[in-house]
């Protein structure tokens, strides 16, 4: 399939929330599980999650439910999750990829991060003063959870904590850690700053096949 | 198991005496960084010698370039340590208050076979071999990895 038909694929309502239901979720999905948080039928849900796996969006596993083995553990559950591989598609054709690549390797032999990082951190905190005169009375744990899945970063609450499942920039913090988790780091510190919120902190705190940073409930919290 | 573990030799070249208080927080984050190392998943040895905590006194490229070397199972636990242990990792983002850039490559990656221990020799020459003719088999970098070596096939009785 084309770029442009794997994406044409998500060109559906249900077939749409039902890709976002499982991309945001870290585990495998079953049918019963995102047909309940879409509010449609187990058989549609079945019948788009599988357009979704054909077009390659969604991976499927087979586990048994609470890991139970042998005669009479049960069929095994046919789960979803998110697919691994990046799709793009853009007309006129750009690249930006690219040129974030070279960009990237030029500032790791200059030693330019401090400056990266201070720009981050003030275009971050230029969309936390954004985000914060578009929604003046929202709490604040809403609204950074707002901004950040506005950003794609997929937000989850662990505890009182708010966690990352998503990357936006995956593909190049793989080949330029620190200096892609620390740009990350000073965006998500600068957002907090520019919305105003004390009660969370920002964080390296990578998990496998997570976002780096998670924003902690600060300590001396008086919020 | 391949027979070969990963060894890494990391250089850089400091941007004060190590007593100096600008390299104070690089003296004091190396000691838990260094424990992490230490107890992370497949861990095998890292380079400790001198009066300084880990290998922060050696001075074998001179006197302000400071040298590291471990070695690990595979690469993927070292790439877990380096890039995805938390400490670690912000140790790393921190490291341009400490460490002048480079223009030329400052970590090499290469193949032991499992038990060896390389001297600093060795981890030079791999080093140098990397400078000059890019990433190998024989000299590799986390961008640009090398599998280990195949092991002969066993010759068969007929």
């Amino acid at each position: 399939m084309s770029e442009i038909s794997i994406i044409a694929v998500l060109d559906d309502p249900v077939r749409r929330s039902l890709y976002d239901y499982v991309s945001a979720r870290g585990d495998g999905v079953s049918r019963s599980e995102a047909a309940a948080a879409t509010g449609i039928g187990r058989t549609l849900a079945a019948f788009h999650l599988d357009r979704l796996a054909e077009a390659g969006l969604v991976e499927v596993t087979f586990a048994r439910p609470s890991g139970r083995t042998g005669p009479g553990a049960g069929r095994p559950a046919k789960l979803y999750r998110r697919a691994v591989t990046e799709h793009q598609v853009s007309v006129p054709p750009r690249d930006y990829r690219a040129a974030a690549e070279l960009l990237a390797e030029v500032v790791d032999l200059t030693g330019a991060e401090p400056e990266l990082q201070r720009s981050a951190r003030n275009r971050g905190a230029a969309a936390g003063r954004a985000a914060r005169e578009q929604a003046p009375g929202l709490p604040d744990g809403d609204l950074v959870t707002g901004a950040l899945s506005a950003q794609g970063y997929q937000p989850y609450r662990d505890r009182a904590d708010v966690r990352l499942r998503n990357c936006p920039f995956h593909l190049l913090a793989g080949r330029h850690p620190p200096l892609i988790c620390g740009m990350n780091l000073a965006l998500l510190e600068g957002l907090l700053a520019g919305a105003g919120v004390s009660g969370l902190t920002a964080r390296l705190d990578p998990r496998p096949g997570e976002c780096c940073v998670v924003l902690e409930k600060s300590k001396n919290n008086h919020n | 198991m391949t027979g070969y573990h990963l060894a890494e030799l990391n250089i850089g070249t400091a941007r004060a005496p190590t007593d100096a208080p600008e390299m104070a927080g690089f003296m004091a984050g190396i000691i838990p960084v260094n424990a992490l190392a230490d107890t992370a998943p497949g861990f095998v040895w890292r380079l400790a010698d001198g009066d300084g905590p880990g290998a922060t006194a050696l001075r074998p490229c001179g006197p302000d370039i400071m040298v590291n070397m471990s070695v690990w199972q595979d690469l993927e636990s070292l790439r877990d340590f380096v890039y995805r242990n938390g400490p670690h990792l912000d140790f790393m983002r921190r490291r341009r208050a400490w460490f002048h850039p480079m223009a030329v490559p400052y970590l090499v990656l290469w193949w032991v076979p499992a038990g060896h221990i390389p001297g600093m020799d060795e981890a030079l020459s791999r080093l140098d071999l990397l400078r000059r003719d890019g990433p190998g088999p024989q000299a590799f970098t986390f961008r640009d990895p090398y599998p280990p070596p195949v092991q002969a096939p066993v010759a068969r009785h007929r």
